[in-house]
């Protein structure tokens, strides 16, 4: 095959005469295939069964958000913000409720400040369990999905008894959320750590020492430090590389530095450290929350005096660690009830731009590896 | 992948090393399956179509839109549009009317149940507090046209 066949966006050149170059072929992962996670086509060029180059081609899922949101009020927004990030809903919506509450000049009282913390670690360990899940079905192991999957279903429904939805919450505002926590909420909680205790201890023996998955996980897709920050990595990603960044402890929103918690950092960037951080998330999500059980406020006022939501013109940030990594709302406010533009910058992008400089040399089967371990969310990328 | 140096003697004694922690591994993940299997109490699954009778969904979950009424079918609907307006994909119609003292009372209430995404944001405007998400689940129809309802019985009373 000849380099005018190959799909644009390869880069590498390689010398017509050489041996090396009559072997040379590409190949179309997705965008229907099970471990892109989703509508994402990764254009492959190998070299017998080794990869060369890889171009991400996304946008197949574009629905143009951003430009929505100029169309549209700044309620009507926040419905928006849970179909980015669909495993982290609930994290997206309190982003952009804390980048309208510094427009509006309006703050939380005590309970709601809780309140948010505890759905935001609930969130997290949900989406931590599906990577837990998906990680093992991409490897071959489906029992795993099913066993990540289970736990995420208790999660879901303290989630769905809170806020009246599954997967697309629809829950804070600025000032405070739509309904206080029903009473049975605390002891649900409770219940669901201590099942989780037990159940993480079942997750590690399961996985975290299966030979297969350390003979395919440690020493592939190595992500060096330079390069995490080179490529704008976070969250997970990025501290399995020993970038010591976390939002919650280094520009703390909402009580987070009233709680007392560890950042898991790992040095080798490769995939099994990648997972280990997550599991490690777990463990102090785990911690956060049982903090938060013991200091909730039993009493109190749920939500400030509620006003209508209407920013006063201005240019408005927030950033909050999500599930993924860092996810920051850019608000620019003009006169009226309608935002000017309202730009967001999510986790899931950077991972995939990094990820032809992680997989060369490697075969597809680490590819998949390596994608599940970086977790993307397709309509995050393409938004 | 790394490739490290190391001699024959140390690679025969990591291979032999792996010869027995490696399946050791696989049985200790195996033996996770095995306790589910001896242990049917830890199964979540729930039989769904069997146990409609005792499924109940959650006091705030979000379905289908619905209008409050009282036992004799009259609504709170003022037919003000609020809900109309925070709607974000347009799937609420209100058709106003006038009734025979020339008050602006609601005529229909169309819904278009096949662009509504369920986040509530119209239960949340509605100062009357007329309609609501009705915790019904089971929406799949063959017919689009069934999609389309109109909610309220009766004409609105002002």
């Amino acid at each position: 095959m000849s380099m005018t066949q190959l799909p644009p966006g390869f880069k590498i050149i390689r010398d017509e005469n050489s041996e090396a170059y009559s072997d040379e072929f590409f190949v179309n992962m997705g965008p229907q295939h099970p471990s892109t996670h989703g509508a994402l086509r990764l254009a492959i060029r190998m070299d017998g069964e080794t990869i060369v180059e890889l171009v991400p081609h996304h946008g197949y899922i574009h629905r143009g958000m951003e430009k929505q949101a100029e169309s549209m009020s700044y309620l009507q927004y926040f419905p928006m913000s849970d179909r980015q990030d669909y495993l982290t809903a609930i994290q997206n919506n309190l982003g952009v409720a804390l980048a309208y509450e510094k427009g509006m000049n309006v703050g939380v009282p005590l309970r709601q400040e809780y309140i948010r913390v505890m759905l935001q670690e609930l969130g997290r360990i949900a989406s931590h369990l599906v990577f837990f899940g998906c990680f093992g079905g991409d490897l071959g192991g489906q029992t795993c999905l099913l066993f990540g999957f289970k736990e995420r279903e208790m999660v879901h429904d303290i989630l769905e008894e809170v806020t009246g939805s599954r997967l697309t919450m629809n829950y804070f505002r600025p000032g405070g959320s739509r309904f206080d926590v029903p009473d049975t909420f605390i002891p649900r909680v409770k219940a669901f750590l201590d099942h989780m205790e037990s159940t993480m201890k079942d997750y590690e023996r399961f996985l975290s020492k299966n030979v297969i998955v350390r003979e395919r996980s440690i020493g592939i897709g190595v992500l060096s430090k330079e390069d995490a920050i080179a490529y704008a990595c976070s969250g997970p990603v990025a501290r399995a590389s020993g970038v010591n960044f976390d939002v919650r402890r280094n520009n703390p929103y909402s009580i987070y530095s009233q709680l007392e918690f560890d950042v898991p950092l790992a040095y080798n960037g490769d995939c099994y450290d990648r997972y280990n951080v997550r599991i490690a998330e777990i463990h102090e999500s785990m911690r956060i929350l049982r903090q938060c059980i013991d200091k909730f406020p039993a009493e109190g006022p749920w939500r400030s005096k509620e006003k209508p939501v209407k920013l006063a013109p201005g240019r408005y940030y927030s950033e909050i660690e999500t599930a993924k990594g860092l996810y920051a709302t850019y608000v620019v406010a003009a006169a009226g009830d309608k935002p000017y533009r309202i730009h967001t910058r999510g986790p899931s992008f950077p991972h995939i731009g990094v990820l032809n400089k992680m997989c060369q040399g490697l075969t597809v089967s680490d590819l998949v590896t390596i994608m599940a371990t970086l977790d993307p969310v397709i309509p995050e990328i393409d938004r | 992948m790394e490739q490290k140096n190391i001699s024959t003697k140390q690679y025969i004694k990591e291979y032999l090393k792996k010869c027995v922690t490696g399946p050791w591994s696989l049985l200790c993940g195996l033996s996770v399956s095995l306790r589910y299997f001896f242990n049917p109490k830890r199964i979540v699954t729930e039989q769904y179509p069997e146990n409609r009778k005792t499924l109940k969904m959650h006091e705030r979950f979000r379905g289908r839109l619905s209008m409050v009424e009282d036992a004799d079918g009259n609504n709170r609907c003022t037919a003000c549009g609020m809900c109309e307006r925070s709607c974000p994909n347009g799937s609420i119609n209100v058709q106003a009317t006038k009734n025979i003292a020339g008050k602006k009372v609601l005529g229909r209430y169309v819904y278009h149940f096949a662009s509504c995404t369920q986040c509530g944001l119209c239960v949340e405007a509605c100062p009357f507090g007329a309609i609501e998400m009705a915790p019904e689940f089971e929406v799949a129809t063959t017919d689009i046209k069934s999609l389309e309802m109109i909610l309220n019985k009766k004409e609105g009373q002002g």
